[in-house]
């Protein structure tokens, strides 16, 4: 039993195991207290209302996941700076929609660039360099418009209502790109050199070199990747927001941080599972759809509760390396030992 | 001219040379910018005391944000925690008209910080005693503290009519500078003589650079991580008081938003390493003012506050690019080329 524990513990997956455990932990206290609660719809909801936070985080994690003390602070920035520009191309030129969410794509990408350029260039710290280019897009939205700018594109909002039906329930255009996302993702990290060369750079830099991996060159298609994703969400919000705002999206980039924290990113790099980055955006999801069934909560307790949360999983995973540590200082001892008896 | 090259080599170069440049720019564009004026009631008024003023919270932020990162950690919860401290100060003295404060402002100033310690003290025991990386675990209290702030509040904006309250964020009747800009000073000696002084800035620097080594050396580190937290909540929490008493009220969604992001460039611009031990107290305040400065000077010069970023941020940029090892490098290869390719010119014409 003990021993069943320990190789449960070491595996990679635990922290997985145990966000999927809390997410079926949290889902049934919602069914066991409500009524409607256990159905495919309030499932279904969970990817609907979270569309954007999950790409968005889904970018996230490949940048913590490449170390360095990698982060993105920019992303809720470069949400916003879409749906602006989004919002105001529709309104000011006669581009067909499709061709303004091409665009602005290319405001991730840009973004993403230049975050990796910093970073991987002059070799600056990512916290201080995203935070620079945070405040860098959330200015460029302001100066594009201070006032909301609604989108009126019928062709786009007949986009942003898409949905896919089967039987009694439906699922939004957004909630299937957000899948679509973390699918190839996870390929991606799993089947792919890239991927597996994300890994090793943010596991150890240094062996990562050593083995004649390029880092810069794969920290810098990181960062774009995570501006990618942002400018991807960021359009999938203005399908559900249908307006250009500055304040659109403020404050996504701490949720997306602690979304990947819950479902098992280390922030130290080198260990991430995309499945668990999924798991920890609809543990929110589902808090938020707990608080809304029961009514009477107000919305601050959705902070405090992820902040516990938050807090839960830390401690844990902190524990959880400790114990790993010590079970393979073990091994290696009895393996000395072991030696010496022969 | 070795005086220049002494100071272009000095920490503080950097950051002074940007608030020089940026004083310079304002003196240009408008020569009434440094005029101190008396007003009737003998309170002194003017740009200079304008942003000394409005720089006094994020001062203290940025003070107890140096430690943090010379240990190299990083408090992201201070934002949050100012709004606590907020919360918690407003509450005691309550919202009535009348003026008439629930309970002793002793009490509600002595509250408020106490919070902040206690903050500290959540923080510290996470990062020295269970050995959590800074960043998260200081970002639990960020992502939680708005939630406890408006569960202290009730999720109302509590508005105080007490006057005395007002003397914080404002001016004590007869004292012409204003009471947080004397704070601000007060907290600037305390760090100066802690820093001066005492070993702590020694253990601190220590504990930054090598956290086994120091151990061994007989430096207690889970004690001085602890102290560095606390001393960081402690600053949150007299942020706070100052915080709220400039609005006359508790606003927990926004009292001290993005305040940790600010106090962490402010260490950043002063030359200080997000990677810990060596820290620049003088480049912090400098740091810290240079962002008052540079807020002033886009408003003086009518850039709306909600544009303000993107110049922030290229300022930013620009500073920590020149700042870094990299860019150190290329200048000095690049004159090294330069000389080279002068003596080879001298060669040929000889």
């Amino acid at each position: 039993m003990r021993n069943l524990f320990s190789s449960l513990v070491a595996s990679p997956k635990f922290s997985f195991y145990v966000t999927l455990f809390l997410f079926i932990v949290l889902f049934g206290a919602g069914s066991v207290a409500f009524d409607k609660f256990f159905s495919l719809q309030v499932f279904l909801n969970l990817f609907i209302d979270n569309a954007p936070l999950i790409i968005v985080t889904t970018g996230m994690t490949f940048a913590i996941l490449s170390g360095f003390g990698g982060i993105d602070l920019s992303v809720g920035a470069v949400v916003s700076l879409t749906c602006m520009s989004l919002a105001w191309l529709m309104r000011e030129t006669t581009l067909s929609p499709y061709t303004c969410m091409f665009l602005v794509l290319f405001i991730g990408i840009a973004v993403g660039a230049l975050n990796g350029f910093f970073i991987t260039f002059f070799r600056l710290q990512p916290f201080i360099v995203t935070l620079g280019t945070m405040f860098l897009c959330r200015g460029l939205t302001a100066m594009i418009s201070r006032e909301s700018v609604p989108i009126e594109n019928t062709e786009y909002g007949d986009l942003a209502f898409m949905s896919f039906e089967f039987g009694d329930y439906l699922i939004s255009l957004g909630a299937v790109i957000a899948l679509v996302v973390v699918v190839v993702a996870t390929l991606v990290l799993r089947y792919t050199s890239f991927g597996r060369s994300v890994y090793a750079v943010g596991g150890n830099e240094q062996s990562a070199s050593l083995m004649g991996l390029k880092v810069n060159r794969i920290r810098l298609i990181v960062y774009i990747i995570t501006g990618f994703c942002s400018a991807l969400g960021g359009i999938v919000y203005s399908w559900i927001m249908l307006s250009g705002y500055t304040l659109h999206g403020l404050g996504m980039e701490m949720d997306a941080i602690a979304s990947s924290v819950i479902g098992g990113t280390q922030l130290m790099g080198g260990v991430a599972f995309m499945p668990g980055t999924l798991l920890g955006v609809m543990i929110q999801g589902t808090i938020l759809t707990i608080i809304s069934f029961q009514g009477t909560l107000s919305a601050w307790w959705t902070k405090i509760v992820v902040g516990v949360l938050l807090c839960l999983f830390i401690v844990m995973q902190a524990l959880v390396t400790e114990h790993r540590n010590k079970l393979m200082n073990l091994s290696a001892e009895d393996a000395g030992k072991k030696k010496k008896k022969e | 001219m070795d005086l220049i090259r002494k100071f272009s080599r000095s920490s503080l170069a950097l950051p002074l040379t940007a608030l020089a440049l940026l004083l310079l720019f304002n003196a240009i564009y408008d020569i009434s910018f440094f005029k101190i004026d008396v007003m009737e009631n003998g309170n002194l008024f003017g740009r200079p005391i304008d942003i000394l003023y409005r720089s006094s919270s994020l001062v203290i932020l940025a003070l107890g944000m140096t430690f943090v990162i010379a240990t190299g950690g990083v408090d992201i919860s201070v934002g949050a925690v100012v709004a606590i401290s907020a919360a918690v100060c407003c509450t005691t003295l309550g919202g009535d008209i009348s003026g008439e404060p629930h309970h002793p402002f002793v009490m509600a100033i002595i509250f408020s910080l106490v919070v902040g310690v206690l903050a500290g003290i959540w923080n510290g025991a996470l990062v020295a005693k269970f050995k959590i990386q800074a960043m998260v675990a200081t970002l639990i209290l960020m992502t939680a503290g708005r939630g406890i702030a408006q569960l202290i509040t009730d999720g109302q904006i509590i508005t105080v009519y007490y006057k005395p309250f007002e003397y914080i964020g404002g001016n004590i009747p007869g004292v012409p500078l204003p009471t947080a800009l004397i704070i601000a000073i007060a907290m600037v000696c305390l760090v100066l003589f802690l820093d001066r002084k005492t070993s702590i800035g020694l253990m601190i620097q220590a504990v930054g650079i090598n956290q086994t080594a120091s151990r061994y050396a007989g430096i207690k580190v889970t004690a001085v991580l602890f102290a560095v937290y606390i001393f960081s909540g402690f600053c949150a929490g007299t942020a706070g008081l100052i915080e709220s008493s400039l609005i006359r009220a508790a606003d927990a969604n926004n009292a001290g938003f993005g305040m940790e992001m600010d106090a962490i460039l402010a260490v950043t611009l002063g030359g200080t390493l997000m990677i810990g031990g060596r820290y620049y107290i003088g480049g912090t305040i400098i740091g810290a003012l240079t962002i008052q400065t540079l807020t002033t000077t886009m408003y003086a010069i009518g850039v709306s506050s909600d544009r303000l970023p993107a110049v922030k941020a290229i300022v930013i940029l620009l500073i920590i690019t020149i700042q870094s090892e990299r860019f150190k490098e290329i200048v000095r290869n690049y004159r090294l080329r330069r000389q080279a390719a002068m003596k080879g010119g001298e060669v040929n014409h000889a």
